[in-house]
């Protein structure tokens, strides 16, 4: 049924949270992401001419690069983007066979790879752009936030986070029960909320990010002194500071 | 987002097959049709070929046309599934509007009514789920746009659908040299302009909209940031995101071709349906076609834009601004 589930008080509501000051953009999330995906559950993660000349494939998770300035300070801000997991997701209700729904007990949004005719009419209804048509099997791809991961009894429990998670190198991400006041997710993400992306849509992502800090101001800091000579001290030092003075470097 | 041919074609066809339909129903309802075994055998079978041919090419924009029949399922919640629902629930009573101009002694009279009703009805309903299939989208900003808070999108659908019903008919009843023909161009003059001035203030809407979102709101960073710019691209190649819904063509034409689409699928069609009720004879018949080819055509323009022009969300990510 493509009717979003009634969520009864108590019932998980699994996420991310992406701490957007923290991501240095390496993409290993995106690429352990397809990974997972394309060994795991339900079909492959396929590419269209993985070899050819213009490669393109069905990915789960991008991360887009940004510079974002203000009148006092500049910075990069790496945006990771996968599905948000909408309490709101009319992804879901657009979908016409049923294949979209969204599970009652952990709020995890997924596509029945049976069901699904390849519309694309969630895609155009999702505004994050977390859905990807797969151009192989013809079917929608989204975040499963590595259901087969989480609830896998056969890997270790402290690996069985999904993939991006345990892959990201700079501790940049995090999973937990965004609907549990007390988890250590929902504590992270009351420190430093980030305005939620397109709000006034009102589809009520799950997922949350953390707002990149403010740099301090970079006027007011003193250019360094050069600290060394390409040569180094002594004779050497000596020799290059003569030669570069014959030859002053351009 | 990419004006793909398959639903150019599916809104063009069966918007006008079903604005046929309901114009057929209105005509036996009002007893003001032919009860003529030719007019109804061409006339039904062009109405009903136009709704079919439309909905089959819908088809080809899925990449599994063979589980289609799960589509008619989620009602409850999808546009997209009424729109399967009321498309195919609406032959049973055209069926009755056909049946009952070949056969005449097959159905009674009250029940031909019945079924001229429901027609009108079902098609009604089928182009408002159609239009409500876009109206609905939130991350598309032109398709929810309204006047005095009226949204624009099922209007135009409507407009579209009445005016390609009416030029069909006036080409059918002209052809058949039906008195009732000459009442039906002042009618059908009417509902094309109707048809074109929604358009034309739906464009003037789009133009002058200001609660547009731009990348800051797309990535929750208005707060502390005014200033934003992509200096890298998330993937070397273009994804289906962008292919699906970052389309720009339409910039740089938009306003030729919308001149193009309302001059010659609005005024030229009323200039030459009335040229031709005042000639009579084969040329009315010349003129109604001539109207309804460059009315197809105006529409499958004006049908491009609509989704050409739209912008999605999802490609502010990309700050593409080409
Ligand atoms: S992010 Fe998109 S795909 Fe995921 S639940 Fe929200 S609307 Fe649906
Ligand atoms: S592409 Fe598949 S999952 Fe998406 S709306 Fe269509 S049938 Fe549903
Ligand atoms: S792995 Fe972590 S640091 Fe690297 S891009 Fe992903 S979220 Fe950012």
């Amino acid at each position: 049924m493509t009717s979003l589930p009634k969520r009864s008080k108590n019932a998980k509501k699994l996420g991310l949270v992406i701490d957007l000051d923290t991501c240095v953009g390496c993409h290993a999330c995106v690429v352990s992401c397809k990974e997972w995906n394309t060994g795991g559950y339900p079909a492959p993660l396929s590419d269209a001419q993985p070899y050819g000349r213009e490669p393109s494939g069905a990915f789960l998770n991008r991360v887009h690069s940004y510079e974002t300035a203000n009148e006092t300070s500049q910075r990069t801000v790496y945006f990771p983007k996968s599905c948000l997991h909408c309490e709101n997701a009319q992804c879901v209700t657009v979908c016409p066979t049923g294949a979209s729904y969204k599970r009652a007990e952990d709020g995890i949004v997924l596509v029945d790879e049976d069901l699904c005719i390849g519309c694309g009419l969630c895609a155009w209804a999702c505004p994050y752009g977390a859905r990807e048509m797969d151009p192989v099997v013809g079917v929608m791809k989204k975040c499963t936030l590595c259901i087969d991961r989480i609830y896998n009894e056969n890997i270790p429990p402290a690996e069985r986070r999904p993939a991006c998670v345990n892959a990201c190198p700079a501790g940049a991400r995090h999973f937990g029960d965004l609907g549990d006041p007390e988890s250590s997710a929902s504590k992270l993400a009351a420190q430093r909320p980030a305005q939620e992306p397109l709000g006034d849509l009102d589809y009520r992502p799950t997922n949350k990010y953390l707002a990149p800090r403010k740099p301090k101001s970079v006027t007011s800091a003193k250019p360094l002194e050069p600290v060394n000579r390409d040569g180094g001290g002594g004779f050497i030092g000596w020799v290059d500071a003569m030669l570069s003075k014959l030859n002053p470097p351009a | 987002m990419n004006p793909a041919y398959s639903v150019l074609f599916f809104t063009c066809l069966s918007g006008a097959g079903y604005g046929m339909l309901a114009v057929l129903g209105a005509g036996v309802l009002f007893d003001a049709l032919p009860a003529d075994f030719v007019f109804g055998v061409v006339s039904m079978g062009t109405c009903l070929g136009l709704i079919t041919s439309g909905l089959l090419c819908s088809t080809l924009h899925l990449h599994h046309p063979e589980r289609a029949w799960r589509a008619f399922s989620q009602w409850r919640s999808s546009w997209l599934s009424r729109e399967g629902v009321a498309a195919v629930a609406t032959f049973i009573p055209a069926a009755v509007l056909a049946l009952g101009w070949i056969f005449p002694a097959a159905v009674s009279a009250t029940f031909w009514k019945l079924g001229a009703l429901a027609s009108v009805l079902g098609a009604f309903a089928t182009v408002l789920c159609t239009a409500m299939i876009y109206a609905s989208l939130k991350p598309v900003g032109q398709w929810r746009i309204t006047l005095a808070s009226i949204p624009l999108v099922p209007f135009t659908y409507f407009g579209f659908a009445l005016a390609g019903g009416m030029v069909w008919a006036q080409l059918l009843l002209s052809a058949f040299e039906k008195p009732h023909a000459l009442h039906m161009p002042p009618l059908t003059c009417a509902a094309l302009a109707l048809a074109w001035a929604v358009k034309l203030l739906y464009w003037r809407q789009i133009d002058a909209q200001t609660n547009v979102h731009d990348l800051l709101d797309a990535t929750g960073l208005k707060e502390n940031w005014q200033n934003i710019r992509a200096f890298d691209s998330p993937h070397t190649e273009q994804n289906y995101l962008q292919k699906e819904m970052g389309y720009r063509v339409a910039r740089k034409h938009r306003d030729f071709l919308r001149r193009a689409a309302w001059r010659g699928g609005g005024v030229l069609p009323i200039v030459l349906l009335l040229a031709g009720a005042w000639a009579g004879g084969l040329a009315a018949s010349v003129c109604a076609l001539l109207a309804a080819a460059l009315f197809m055509l105006g529409t499958l323009i004006e049908r491009w834009l609509f989704f050409a022009e739209a912008v999605h969300t999802s490609s502010l990510y990309y700050d593409d601004k080409k």
